[in-house]
């Protein structure tokens, strides 16, 4: 939902109407700001309640099989002043927010504008972005390289789940039943036949492609929240019979020694490898966006946009709705199918434990993060939430808290996403 | 017979919890159609909230029920105030976003929480005391344990007052109304966001209880033990017809009862392969759930 100007409470008779970049603007919404004190007030209030509510747990620390109990009070003062400045902070910033008035237009405006004046701008950042790309193993180190090479997986992932959930609408949490998929058929395939990692590629995708079928036959009938819980009860069971099952995918000691890609006979360093697969992840997400663009602009992205729209009329308007959902979700499946082979080459072991929840929730957090349906959206969705907890090793256990608080933060200030399709 | 018996039992009581959290879920979502990912970690921070009044009082030399409703009353108080913080924070500025953008904050809220717990208390299992006495009169049953005796009243007895508060109360009516049409009932005065700061409230304190109590018979938690619980009662509301109270005790119940029977008569490494295929198939028969009512679309 972009921000409308017409919806912000009246702002006087100086309001333009573009709204934009106005100094009087600017001073009305100072006026409409509560007074000071007041808020003063209010956060002193949330500080001490932040207080009440950390107080059990992170002031008292119990072991109960010593029977000690260790009090940390210098806690309780961090608590509230951190609550007080933070609520100061936050009800300006949701009030902002409310009042629709950032001083200048969007920032995603403002790039599509720039691009959009002259043609030759777009060329030369995407030729920026190719050189980069392709100079990046060179640059950075083998640890960066691949660490990037995870992003650009998830990149992967992401498009394909958009697919599913943000063209076609369909709410899948069990998106890494795919994932898994995959990277078992590699993985196994390998472990039993020595099956070459190009050989596999195609398979793990079509393998994928033909679970996402299966699996989307059952669950056509579903709507909404019932799909979305079926196809997580789905991926758990797969996470499962892969963690039980021994004879098959040897339980939750996972497959080790699994081939890297073929290297032609020249015998890389770890550091060629990274290289090299570094270069094949980029060709593949290069793939899966063109095809993506393609599909999104072809008669049957179309009819997946007018499914997720309205599903009567749809079928009023004569678009196979089984066909068209079945074909949102093989081909979503597709690129989770790939992304598995693709995990499988990198890291030379899996297990199931890589498969659980969490990865389809973060799967499905870059594609709503990054904004739904948009593939430069996807693809910052997916550096931000790949990235950041790498790069936030710094604060080592703290790591996972600011992420979760990412999360939140980035959903209640952009809604409809970092970069909203439109 | 008598395993029979036991299992029977075994999976009344882990049906009953599953009920008490599944009852959370499905209030909150039929009042704002949310997944309220994160009411696991309330249901987690109420079993902390207990350990830790527990402790600290037998230190004071409390012990026996006296304990166990003192801390019970903590773990309630916090996880309602824990559960309408959590509304306000995450939900609340997201109500007219599009509908997946508060799912994703509410998976960053859990995250966050579990998170939390861990840094400020512990990565490892922590033993839970165990509250909840032996009746004397249990002595000689053997198919039945004291402890789930008391989930199983005390799920009994909140389900019946849940019930009575929905039904005969002026916010229950008015709950009800938000959940048939939100904006017919601000239309006519209901006051929506008090409706829904009292609906988590009433499902974190829920969620407290089950979480008490299941900790209690289990005897140990550690900061992760509300994801699984979280994903299975979601399921249970699913399973019930999410938005339908007597659904979300039904579905929890069912769940429980597949859990401990295949547990017990086919093999404990399959138990969550059960209850999940179980949901699928009843999805595929019935998509809106035992007691959903499937509702026509209109275009």
């Amino acid at each position: 939902m972009p921000i409308k100007h017409e919806n912000a409470p009246s702002i006087g008779k100086t309001a333009s109407c573009d709204g934009y970049s106005l100094p009087a603007s600017r001073r009305n919404l100072r006026d409409r700001l509560p007074k000071t004190g007041f808020n003063t007030l209010k956060s002193l209030g949330i500080a001490l309640w932040f207080m009440f509510l950390t107080f059990p747990i992170m002031v008292i620390k119990v072991s109960p099989l010593e029977k000690t109990i260790e009090w940390r009070w210098n806690r309780l003062v961090y608590v509230g002043a951190g609550a007080f400045s933070l609520s100061m902070l936050w009800r300006f910033l949701i009030y902002r927010r409310e009042a629709g008035t950032s001083f200048r237009k969007p920032l995603q405006e403002r790039l599509s504008l720039f691009f959009q004046r002259k043609k030759s701008r777009k060329a030369t950042a995407l030729a920026a972005a190719f050189i980069f790309a392709a100079l990046f193993p060179f640059i950075f180190s083998t640890y960066q390289t691949s660490i990037m090479i995870s992003a650009l997986m998830y990149v992967m992932l992401g498009l394909g789940l958009n697919i599913v959930v943000g063209l076609a609408g369909l709410l899948d949490l069990g998106y890494v039943a795919f994932y898994a998929a995959g990277a078992y058929c590699y993985a196994l395939l390998n472990h039993h036949f020595g099956v070459g990692f190009w050989t596999a590629l195609p398979l793990a995708g079509a393998i994928a492609a033909v679970m996402g079928i299966f699996l989307g036959f059952p669950v056509l009938r579903l709507r909404g929240d019932y799909l979305a819980i079926v196809t997580l009860g789905f991926g758990e069971i797969i996470r499962l019979v892969l963690e039980n099952w021994n004879e098959f995918s040897f339980g939750p000691s996972g497959i080790a020694g699994i081939d890297r890609p073929w290297d032609f006979g020249l015998g890389f360093t770890l550091r060629g490898h990274t290289i090299y697969l570094f270069y094949i992840v980029c060709l593949l997400v290069l793939l899966t966006m063109v095809v993506v663009s393609r599909l999104r602009n072809s008669r049957i992205g179309r009819a997946w946009i007018a499914l997720r729209e309205d599903e009567i009329a749809c079928e009023a308007m004569g678009i196979d709705k089984t066909r068209t959902k079945l074909t949102a979700f093989a081909l979503g499946a597709t690129w989770a199918g790939l992304g598995g082979c693709l995990l499988a080459a990198k890291t030379t072991f899996i297990n199931p434990a890589s498969f659980t929840f969490m990865e389809s929730a973060i799967i499905l957090s870059i594609v709503v993060l990054g904004g739904m349906g948009s593939i430069s959206g996807v693809i910052l969705g997916a550096f931000i939430l790949i990235l950041m907890p790498e790069y936030l090793r710094a604060f080592s256990e703290y790591r996972m808290l600011a992420f979760g608080a990412a999360m939140v933060i980035i959903m209640v200030f952009r809604p409809q996403g970092l970069i909203s399709a439109t | 017979m008598e395993y029979f018996l036991e299992l029977f039992f075994g999976g009344l009581t882990r049906g009953s919890i599953y009920a008490l959290l599944a009852l959370g879920y499905t209030m909150v979502y039929g009042i704002i159609q949310l997944i309220n990912f994160a009411h696991g970690e309330i249901y987690m921070i109420g079993a902390f909230t207990a350990l830790i009044a527990a402790s600290a009082l037998s230190m004071l030399g409390l012990d026996g029920w006296s304990l166990l409703a003192i801390a019970g009353l903590a773990a309630v108080i916090y996880s309602a105030a824990y559960g309408f913080t959590l509304e306000k924070i995450a939900y609340k500025p997201l109500r007219k976003a599009p509908r997946l953008s508060p799912l994703i904050s509410a998976i960053g809220m859990s995250i966050f929480l579990q998170n939390y717990v861990l840094l400020a208390q512990t990565s490892d299992f922590l033993s839970f005391p165990a509250l909840i006495d032996e009746f004397p009169f249990m002595e000689d049953v053997t198919i039945i344990r004291s402890s789930e005796l008391v989930i199983i009243s005390v799920t009994a007895l909140s389900t019946a007052l849940l019930t009575i508060f929905i039904k005969f109360t002026g916010i229950g009516k008015a709950m009800r109304a938000v959940a048939q049409d939100r904006i017919m009932a601000m239309l006519l005065g209901v006051k929506v966001d008090r409706v829904i700061s009292v609906t988590f409230i009433i499902g974190s304190a829920l969620a407290a209880v089950g979480g008490v109590l299941i900790s209690s018979h289990v005897g140990q938690i550690n900061f992760y033990i509300g994801f699984i619980a979280g994903i299975k009662a979601f399921t249970a509301a699913v399973l019930g017809g999410i938005g339908s109270l007597p659904g979300a005790v039904l579905g929890g119940l069912v769940l429980g009862w597949t859990e401990s029977f295949a547990t017990g008569y086919v093999s404990s490494d399959y138990e969550d392969v059960f209850a999940f295929g179980l949901l699928v198939f009843i999805l595929i028969c019935k998509p809106s759930g035992i007691l959903g009512r499937s509702s026509a679309e209109k275009v």
